[in-house]
């Protein structure tokens, strides 16, 4: 939903929500979100599957959203994962965080709280030992707080 | 003062897969709000966290504006030997901090 | 002023109607159980919840010792497990010597004033936030008792008018939702029932830990309202009131919530 549309849903509802205008830098676009993850993978293909990205489906608050990401891997050194790399697509900025893995780590899963200014796709790509891509994506709700505050 | 909670288990077995836990205090301003009079405020988050066993990396983490504040992070690692876990969290503004947890491994 | 206290008469008369209107003990729910599974995680998991940072800290100011008398906390209170348990179950507590409630933060900054010669610690400052998280925690799993002192009936009765009193350019009193509308959702948040059980909480809004007079603060901004100060009277007596509201619930500071 767009600014405009989320408004007047609001009032719709009752006007017991009032939204103040913030400033909104430009989003993070759909083009943004995908050359961030060719700077990582390169020309290689992504495929999908063995990535698992777990997030609420409808957030309670987009400023700590709990976020794991686990990937099948045997996790032995001729077979693991090297790094996980984690996007989104209407923050300000296209990429949410990198983590990278040694073959001790045993599994392949990394939990964190992560921030989504919007409703928007969020994608997990991770880099396998063999030198392949694989990814995961999940579609998020964000709401906004029912009531703004001032700031102390 | 900064203060870091770092969580791992006292006593494990060799080849045993252990979760660690480190929640660190920190803003993780984005560098795009603005005051109520206009004006932008400044980045300040951090962007890396490393975790060392033995002085040997085992986990590393680049933070971008959008990890929440407070960074939290929970991963894995196979112990085979009894050590110590060195974590370390470093960003904007010279932010430097550091936790240490030692495990025994049987 | 004047206006609140003859709010506050009008309150105490209705105060019968008003209670009939309070939620039954058997309905009472903490916040806890509207939010998801993963946000109770955050709370109740001591490794991850954000509000033990805070709580860290406290435990470090309880045992520092401050310039002037060169005391602690600890230098009187000893082990805060021990002393501090089952303190926070009953404030706002009356004070003899305002003849008035006072909250936790008060009391510590009153401690502070009166015993260790050292400077107030500001409202909503890190450091009073953290020793109230300290002291709170120790409290956890306590039911609340607060307000039974029969002292504390007329700041009660002036706290259950403020709850009731319909302000604000939306009208709204903290009845009409947190009374009449729990359970019912507000824009795609949870309506609460409004209790206290959990301050000082992480609220995921503030992304830092925040007492329970910046929450009802919030709340009447949200409504249109103009918020008393920090401090004041009138927040104090609300205070009291939800914490009353809350007899026989279990403390669960720090708590997390959206």
């Amino acid at each position: 939903m767009d600014e405009s549309t989320r408004r007047e849903f609001f009032a719709l509802a009752g006007g017991a929500a009032m939204l103040t205008v913030t400033l909104r830098p430009a989003e993070a676009t759909p083009d943004m979100l995908a050359s961030a993850i060719r700077n990582v993978v390169g020309t290689a293909p992504v495929k999908t599957g063995k990535v698992k990205l777990d997030i609420p489906p409808l957030v309670e608050n987009g400023n700590t959203v709990p976020m794991t990401v686990s990937v099948a891997s045997p996790m032995a050194p001729e077979d693991h994962v090297k790094s996980i790399h984690v996007f989104n697509e209407k923050n300000p900025q296209p990429n949410i965080g990198n983590f990278y893995l040694s073959p001790q780590a045993g599994r392949a899963q990394v939990a964190t709280r992560i921030r989504l200014a919007d409703s928007q796709k969020v994608v997990a790509v991770a880099k396998l030992s063999d030198g392949t891509f694989w990814s995961a994506s999940v579609d998020v709700v964000v709401t906004l707080a029912a009531c703004t505050e001032e700031v102390i | 003062m900064p203060s870091a909670l770092v969580n791992i288990p006292k006593k494990a077995k060799r080849g045993d897969v252990i979760e660690i836990k480190t929640l660190m205090s920190h803003i993780m301003e984005t560098g795009y709000r603005h005051t109520a009079s206009g004006e932008a405020v400044a980045r300040d988050i951090i962007t890396s966290f490393t975790c060392r066993f033995n002085g040997a990396e085992i986990f590393r983490a680049d933070l971008f504006p959008a990890i929440a504040a407070n960074p939290f992070f929970t991963f894995f690692a196979t112990v085979t030997e009894s050590g110590k876990f060195e974590f370390e969290w470093v960003g904007d503004k010279g932010f430097s901090e550091t936790a240490s947890a030692s495990i025994s491994v049987e | 002023m004047r206006l609140a206290r003859t709010i506050g008469i009008a309150g105490m008369l209705a105060a019968t109607a008003v209670a009939a209107a309070e939620i039954p003990q058997e309905q009472r729910r903490s916040g806890l159980t509207f939010m998801t599974p993963e946000t109770q995680t955050m709370q109740n998991d001591d490794t991850a919840n954000p509000g033990m940072l805070w709580v860290l800290d406290g435990e470090a100011l309880w045992n520092r010792k401050e310039s002037n008398a060169g005391k602690a906390c600890a230098d009187c209170h000893g082990n805060a497990g021990a002393s501090m348990k089952g303190v926070a179950a009953r404030y706002p507590a009356f004070d003899k010597m305002l003849g008035r409630p006072v909250d936790l933060e008060q009391r510590i900054n009153l401690c502070r004033t009166n015993h260790q010669q050292a400077p107030q610690l500001a409202f909503e400052s890190r450091d009073l936030l953290a020793i109230t998280a300290f002291i709170a925690k120790q409290s956890r799993g306590t039911p609340i008792e607060a307000g039974s002192d029969p002292q504390l009936e007329p700041f009660i009765a002036k706290g259950r008018a403020l709850y009731a009193q319909r302000q604000g350019q939306l009208n709204l009193a903290c009845s009409n939702c947190h009374d009449e509308s729990w359970d019912k959702r507000l824009a795609g948040s949870a309506i609460t029932q409004g209790h206290a059980t959990g301050y000082p909480l992480y609220r995921l809004e503030w992304q830092t830990l925040g007492s329970l007079q910046r929450r009802l603060r919030a709340c009447m901004t949200g409504i249109r309202a103009q918020a008393y100060d920090f401090g004041s009277p009138e927040l104090v007596e609300l205070e009291l009131y939800l914490m009353s509201r809350s007899r026989g619930m279990p403390m669960e500071a720090p708590a997390v919530r959206p």
